[in-house]
């Protein structure tokens, strides 16, 4: 039966984890935390593990509570709307999303147990300065030596990177930069001698850094898995990842669409709230239906994570394509009717905005995604 | 949160599947999928199969000849409908005046109306619009007034959709013309073929006849043909209007003609290559398709909510833009995808009969007269800048 409903449990996560943003996360103590030496909160974190939150994406027999799709789309909503800077998206559903899909039966549970106690960050060092949003465009080489490994290579942006204790970092063990087979998946120590981060801040109030290695030795246990078959694990978790960032989209775009709205009905101006005025209202009118076909867009990639390849394919790109075009609309039409205080520091409108922006540019913006939707029309083939 | 549909529903599609494609007359669908122009028997042919079968009504109360389906199952038939490019009902009986009669009606009203909708033996068609009263639809000014048993009626209704084929119309008439605005009106049925009635076909864009001028010129009516109460005619009028929402996305209508896209973009060929495999037009395809599956889920989100006991809300609103504004952009691309064979003008070639060898390929000669056609649909239906006020009134409360 098609149904949209939460169930009871998913209902009491969704309450749960809006009390949190709506009590503990106000937008002054986000813009201290963002502004901080670290960047997040190391006692959200505690939070978020006592919550069972880092459990969420995860099987049961990984260590977690079941991996709910929902579950994740619910947590990344709320976290939308409280902007919130902790590494969930990044180190849970994408590194630890990533452990999960490659790893041996026998370590998985090892190897995910400080992530989800909230004891470990994790980073994905992924993407490379060439690559943009090609998922196997790898340079990065990984050669045997001796029982282990030696890599080489550059990281880009790769978010949490000064926060991570550990990094997944992807190599190429064969094959050419473009191959989609090649490429493995590492554990790799922040502290191992050739491994250097340049930390910086992003325009979005995140952190990301510059990985680089140069020469870094491994044992041979850093392998995650088998060689050579990463990109069956990397495509999947992306697009997991990519439906989770949507979801934070919606619920960004669904807070800028009410501040917006409460905005025209209270800002006075020529004797009436500027809401009188119809130039006004169709834009709101466009604000709330692309909020709306965004947040049905989010729910069908969400629910078809499971299909077949293709079809997942297809429907998270379908789904990041709205958040790029849609997200864009209602971020500068939110800064736009809000006239001059829409770009001031002071309001969070802007940050929303900045977010929402950035988004866009996460796991592959609408471009990209466009191009792979016809990519994977299966009337195509 | 669940996007399959039940076993119940999937054997329903089943079965819809399977009646249309052993009722549909081939050689309704030979000129439906030609583009040719239906006739008024070829209609009328169709609806006498939906109806035979008890489908025609799907919404109507069981106890007047509905099916009692779920708001699921209404759209899944909407949907093999669309799928299998039958001709459309005629909304003007069964889903506008039909419900308005079912719940505003007298019992004779109802006991003659309601069977000869079902039988198609009354064709209706609408009179709201007038020449002066388009989306300020309070201002009309058609009068009818009371003289002994019978209402005198004078004035004009424009845009009228098949008045040329009617027997019947359904008309918002003022009776008060000294009331405020929308307290005025009465709702009056009345039979087309009487006296001082006359029709003037308007000619659109594309060179189809679809719509008409109604005239009045003391057009006596019976004053039982008066629905409800005299000067509540805006209230049902309301009603109406808010009263069906499926089907109002055209979602599976969009699926069929998108899918006739990519099949001219593959036999159209662009530097030597298939069309579809030009970057720049694929993009648009997609970008179109994926614009039609945010309506899709949108509207499922909405029957889902229905089918929990929501009633319908100003959420048809945003179906009929986004809906509209879709059939649109997929017209837009069948005209660029045809190319230079977009310009030659024959109109004769969707008339039945006309056996002479297409100019072009046989997919070419729609395009052109459905782009400019299809410009209507957001001005119909009060115009999507209309729809807009509503959301920004009843959603935003603005």
């Amino acid at each position: 039966m098609v149904d949209f409903s939460l169930s009871e449990e998913q209902q009491l996560l969704k309450d749960s984890v809006e009390r949190f943003v709506r009590n503990d996360y106000g937008f002054d103590t986000r813009r201290a935390l963002a502004e901080g030496d670290l960047g997040h909160g190391p006692d959200n974190w505690a939070t978020f593990a006592e919550l069972g939150w880092l459990a969420v994406p995860f099987a049961e027999s990984s260590g977690g509570l079941g991996g709910g799709s929902v579950e994740c789309m619910i947590l990344m909503e709320a976290f939308g709307r409280g902007l919130v800077v902790e590494p969930y998206l990044h180190s849970v559903i994408v590194a630890g999303g990533l452990i999960e899909a490659a790893a041996e039966d026998s370590r998985r549970r090892d190897l995910l147990s400080g992530l989800i106690a909230g004891e470990r960050i994790l980073a994905f060092a992924h993407v490379e300065p060439q690559a943009r949003f090609t998922l196997h465009d790898v340079a990065t080489t990984a050669v045997a030596d001796g029982d282990g490994w030696r890599l080489a290579g550059h990281k880009a942006v790769v978010f949490h990177g000064a926060a991570a204790d550990r990094f997944v970092v992807s190599a190429r063990t064969a094959g050419d930069s473009r191959d989609r087979s090649g490429i493995s998946l590492f554990l790799v120590d922040r502290d191992t001698p050739g491994l250097a981060i340049r930390a910086y801040r992003t325009v979005d109030g995140l952190r990301a850094a510059e990985v680089t290695l140069d020469e870094v030795t491994l044992g041979s246990d850093a392998l995650i898995g088998a060689p050579g078959v990463a990109i069956d694990a990397i495509e999947p978790v992306i697009d997991r990842a990519t439906a989770a960032v949507s979801a934070e989209a919606v619920g960004i775009m669904d807070a800028l669409y009410a501040q917006t709205l409460d905005y025209l009905k209270t800002r006075q101006q020529f004797g009436v709230p500027i809401g009188k005025f119809q130039a006004l209202q169709h834009r709101a009118v466009d604000m709330f239906m692309a909020c709306e076909e965004t947040r049905s867009m989010v729910y069908m990639a969400t629910l078809k994570l499971d299909a077949p390849a293709v079809e997942r394919a297809r429907a998270v790109s379908a789904a990041k394509v709205q958040v790029g075009q849609a997200g864009r609309l209602v971020g500068q039409e939110a800064v736009q009717l809000h006239g001059g205080m829409g770009v001031t520091d002071e309001l969070i409108v802007g940050h929303y905005f900045k977010r929402l922006t950035m988004i866009d540019t996460l796991f592959g913006n609408a471009d990209h995604h466009l191009r792979r939707f016809a990519e994977n029309d299966s009337a195509n083939g | 949160m669940n996007l399959d549909f039940s076993a119940a529903d999937l054997a329903f599609r089943a079965e819809v599947r399977a009646f249309i494609g052993d009722h549909y007359p081939p050689e309704i669908e030979r000129k439906m999928k030609a583009s040719q122009r239906l006739d008024r028997e070829d209609y009328l042919t169709w609806q006498r199969i939906l109806n035979d079968k008890g489908w025609l009504a799907p919404s109507w109360p069981a106890e007047y000849g509905g099916t009692g389906w779920t708001a699921v199952q209404k759209h899944i038939f909407e949907e093999e409908l669309a799928f299998a490019e039958a001709p459309r009902v005629i909304p003007f009986g069964v889903t506008m005046v039909g419900p308005v009669v079912i719940a505003f009606g007298s019992d004779a009203q109802k006991s003659r109306y309601l069977p000869r909708i079902l039988t198609s033996e009354d064709w209706w068609c609408q009179g709201y619009s007038e020449p002066g009263s388009g989306s300020d639809l309070a201002s009309l000014r058609t009068k009818a007034v009371r003289d002994g048993d019978h209402y005198i009626v004078n004035g004009s209704k424009t845009w009228t959709t098949m008045a040329h084929w009617a027997d019947m119309i359904f008309c918002l008439v003022r009776t008060d013309p000294k009331a405020k605005n929308q307290e005025g009106i009465s709702f009056l049925l009345m039979d087309m073929k009487g006296p001082g009635i006359t029709v003037q076909p308007i000619v659109t864009i594309e060179g189809g006849h679809e719509v008409n001028t109604v005239f009045f010129e003391d057009v006596r009516v019976p004053a039982e043909n008066l629905v409800g109460e005299e000067n509540k005619g805006w209230t049902y009028a309301k009603f109406l209007l808010g009263h069906e929402r499926a089907g109002i996305a055209a979602v599976g209508q969009s699926k069929r003609q998108i899918e006739k896209v990519k099949d001219i973009a593959r036999a159209e060929q662009s530097g030597g290559r298939p069309l579809i495999e030009d970057g720049r037009f694929r993009d648009k395809v997609s970008n179109v398709e994926i614009r039609l599956m945010a309506l899709e889920y949108t509207e499922l989100r909405s029957l889902a909510a229905e089918s929990k006991g929501q009633a319908p809300g100003p959420e048809a609103s945003l179906l009929k833009i986004k809906g509209t504004e879709v059939q649109q952009a997929i017209t837009e691309l069948a005209i660029e995808a045809v190319g230079y064979y977009a310009n030659p003008y024959i109109p004769e070639a969707f008339q039945d009969g006309w056996n002479e060898a297409p100019v072009g390929p046989d997919y070419a000669a729609a395009a052109a007269p459905r782009y400019f056609n299809w410009r209507k649909s957001s001005i119909y239906g009060g115009s999507n800048e209309i729809q807009k006020n509503i959301i920004a009134k009843m959603v935003l409360g603005l």
